[in-house]
């Protein structure tokens, strides 16, 4: 590629690669350009310009689907540019370069007394990717999502030009960018709010529940005073058990009642040990769960975790660190392999119906019969409140979350997306929406219903200002906006 | 540039390029392809159906090699010196062939030096061809390779890597230095399920042998380039980490690694 030969003291970093989604359904083979400064990043439009090639933006690759799989031959990944500029330890205001992870950020804020207002449940996300999908934690219905907590960003253009923008100056470019799925711009510094904690732990307690109606009261009647909430379901229970779960209900510490928070606010305090048991390596472990990846051996452990959740929900409430609460499944290094590691082979897909308060609880039990009756049952499930918000193609709704992964077979593939395909239909005619960020399946057709049409037609009017030559598109930009962006 | 076709029709994306099975790859490139157990190779996966993108600096000998093997070999001129060119032509080996399984290094000179000879020109230009191109090229197979999760590198080295024997000190380096290399890549990508195998060859009748046989040297027991070709195939797919070709070799290196320095001074191998 041309791109390479354009050498000189200064070329951006560059590697061809397969460069795939999360959950390893779906990837393709990209020259991928790490750029390490806002001028570098600059130079890669140019470089994709002249190569006449279109750029995919691209932070850690955690998005499940195709958020960040490249449409065509570049990727614009931003992870070499993991500064953090500035942290005041007054106001605990950060200011990152875009490739920062939630890992790094946490690391560096934590024992200055401060965690992220708004985390995902792993903690390799970038900063810039998380905000470009708008992310939400288990807090969401109490503090909203990430863009909630950003301040300011600086948006580089396909232009050159860098928009610097906050709620007041650019607004709409604010609004559009962040939940925008790197469709507008690249980020180039990100200024967000995080906030105080007086402890490294979290008081959690568990509550076990034998359906859904059950979890779903839970959440209503503790949602004022909890600051993260969170349910598991057994999504292979039927019948009256359908929906049976484990909620963890999670509350901050007060100052004053950690005895030693010098301690409990260290970095070593929120690792878990190296290994299981003490003696089992944890870069292992995907191939013990790898044995029961299959719908019996799913079944029995979601049986086994059912059981579980009930003895601990007769336990006290318990503290466990901000990492441990909020990021356990990082401890299992490369679970998703227990999906399948040889390329081609499996993965898995998330598939997150946002659905609003009012009619979640018949969607949801009518999607779990049809999983079910379709001999394709999630092999787990998870359960979370949010709210609105104010961000223009943002997913969340007041209402719930019901997060699915199914694993992809190639045998059942097209059945799997058939199954996707009726439950998408229940969930925009019940007034959902769906999460890019998660997503594989949801078609431009979808997309147009479920989102606002005076939000979309002010966001195709955004992009084709942006970026009049289309330089920046991605797998999910095809897939799920070409069609009425272009119209 | 290679484009995908469009498929935005249909909403079902992309999905992963075809698997590539365990044990026999479709998608090769063989560097070094020319003459020898590289040629030998790209014959021998050809006919076996497998795509194969033949590099060398030699051109004609190139083409030739490429009509002898009907249409699923590409022919392309390139000499390992130069470094700076891998990364985009292992790109464009990568989209012409639509992916990649399997990659094998079997460049390699051995310059004849004299008795008492020490030609540092000579040494560096091995270092250069034997281990600088090794690297520049398997570096880039290493990144796709783990990154898809799977594939198969072969590195052609020597028995001249088990000692520093005093015939031609920077060759048997160069071997040693391969060796090194393959084993520590091997180590970096066991977790990616990318498998690394190292062929250590004893006497196959190739150029090199011919041209130590021209230099006075008896030298008995050869095998063909094409019989080595099959065992390192066969090395390669059972997922073997270090395989001495023809096998009897195991043996000859298993006495020669273990002979003490003080008696290795006195001997002339
Ligand atoms: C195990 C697991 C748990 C998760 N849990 C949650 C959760 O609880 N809540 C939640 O909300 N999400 C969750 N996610 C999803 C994840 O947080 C999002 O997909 C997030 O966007 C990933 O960030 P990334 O840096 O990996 O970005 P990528 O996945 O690489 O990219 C995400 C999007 O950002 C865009 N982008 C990347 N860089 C830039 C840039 N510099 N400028 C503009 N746009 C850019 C990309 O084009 C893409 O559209 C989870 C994912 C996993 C794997």
């Amino acid at each position: 590629m041309e791109i390479l030969s354009l050498r000189g003291p200064r070329t951006v970093e560059s590697s061809f690669e397969y460069i795939e989604g999360w959950g390893m359904a779906v990837g393709r083979h990209a020259r991928v350009l790490r750029p390490r400064s806002v001028e570098e990043i600059v130079q890669c439009f140019a470089l994709a310009r002249a190569a006449g090639s279109t750029l995919t933006l691209r932070g850690g690759g955690n998005s499940y689907g195709d958020a960040s799989c490249p449409a065509q031959d570049l990727v614009l990944d931003v992870t070499r540019m993991d500064r953090v500029l500035g942290f005041d330890a007054r106001t605990g205001i950060a200011t990152l370069e875009p490739g920062v992870t939630i890992e790094k950020l946490w690391k560096t804020i934590l024992p200055l007394g401060f965690w992220p207002r708004v985390v995902s449940g792993t903690m390799f996300p970038t900063l810039a990717g998380a905000l470009a999908a708008n992310i939400h934690g288990k807090n969401n219905f109490a503090v909203g999502t990430i863009g909630d907590a950003c301040l300011e960003f600086d948006l580089v253009l396909p232009s050159g030009e860098v928009r610097t923008c906050n709620r007041e100056r650019n607004a709409d470019l604010f609004h559009a960018a962040i939940g925008g799925f790197g469709m507008l711009g690249c980020f180039g510094r990100i200024v967000l709010q995080t906030k105080r904690v007086h402890s490294g732990n979290v008081r959690v307690r568990g509550e076990s529940t034998r359906d859904l109606r059950e979890m779903m009261a839970y959440f209503e009647a503790h949602k004022a005073t909890s600051d993260y909430l969170v349910g598991w379901v057994d999504c292979f229970a039927g019948g009256d058990a359908c929906g049976r779960g484990l909620i963890h209900d999670a509350h901050n510490l007060h100052e004053g009642d950690d005895p030693s928070p010098e301690r409990s606010l260290t970095v070593a305090h929120q690792e878990l040990p190296a290994n299981i048991l003490g003696l089992f390596p944890k870069s292992q472990v995907w191939r013990i769960l790898e044995l029961f990846n299959h719908d019996l051996g799913m079944r029995s452990i979601n049986a086994a975790k059912y059981v579980a959740g009930r003895l601990e929900g007769m336990g006290e409430p318990y503290l466990q660190s901000h990492a441990g609460f909020s990021f356990l499944l990082d401890y299992v290094p490369n679970w998703k392999w227990a999906y399948g590691r040889a390329r081609g082979e499996r993965g898995l897909i998330q598939y997150q119906p946002f659905v609003p308060q009012a009619v979640a609880h018949d969607v949801y039990s009518e999607i779990l019969a049809r999983c079910r009756h379709a001999g394709q049952v999630p092999y787990l499930g998870v359960f979370k409140r949010h709210r609105e918000d104010s961000f223009w193609l943002t997913h969340a709704v007041d209402g719930w979350s019901f997060a699915l992964d199914f694993k992809v077979d190639p045998a059942r593939r097209a059945a799997l997306w058939k199954l996707c395909d009726e439950l998408t239909e229940l969930v925009i005619s019940a007034g959902g929406r769906f999460y890019f960020a998660k997503d594989l399946v949801v078609g431009a057709e979808d997309t147009a219903r479920f989102l606002p049409q005076d939000r979309l037609a002010a966001f195709a009017a955004l992009k084709r200002a942006c970026d009049p030559q289309t330089l920046i598109e991605g797998q999910l930009y095809r897939r799920a906006f070409r069609d009425w962006i272009a119209a | 540039m290679a484009h995908a076709t469009d498929a935005h029709a249909a909403h079902e994306p992309a999905t992963q390029p075809e698997p590539a099975r365990r044990v026999r790859e479709r998608h090769a490139i063989v560097v070094g392809a020319s003459s020898g157990m590289g040629a030998a190779l790209v014959e021998q996966l050809a006919s076996e159906g497998v795509r194969v993108v033949a590099l060398a600096r030699r051109k004609d000998a190139l083409e030739e090699l490429a009509r002898r093997c009907g249409g699923n070999v590409i022919a392309l001129a390139h000499d390992v010196h130069d470094f700076d060119a891998v990364p985009a032509l292992f790109e464009r080996c990568v989209r012409e062939l639509g992916g990649l399984d399997l990659f094998v290094y079997a460049a390699g000179i051995m310059t004849e030096v004299g008795a008492h000879e020490f030609d540092t020109r000579k040494d560096l230009d091995m270092l250069a061809v034997n281990v600088g191109g090794a690297v520049a090229w398997t570096n880039e197979a290493a990144k796709l390779f783990r990154t898809q999760r799977s594939g198969t590198i072969v590195g052609i080295s020597s028995i001249a890597g088990e000692r520093g024997r005093k015939g031609n000190p920077v060759y048997g380096t160069t071997k040693a230095a391969l060796n090194h290399y393959l084993e520590a890549l091997r180590n970096r990508l066991a977790d990616y399920g990318v498998h690394v195998c190292t062929i250590k060859p004893g006497f196959v009748e190739t150029a090199m042998l011919a041209s130590a046989r021209a230099q006075g040297r008896s030298i008995q027991g050869a095998i063909s380039a094409q019989a080595a070709a099959r065992s390192i195939l066969k090395a390669a797919r059972g997922r073997r980490n270090e395989v001495f070709v023809p096998f009897k070799w195991t043996l000859v290196a298993a006495v020669i690694r273990n002979i003490p320095s003080v008696l290795f001074k006195g001997l002339n191998i």
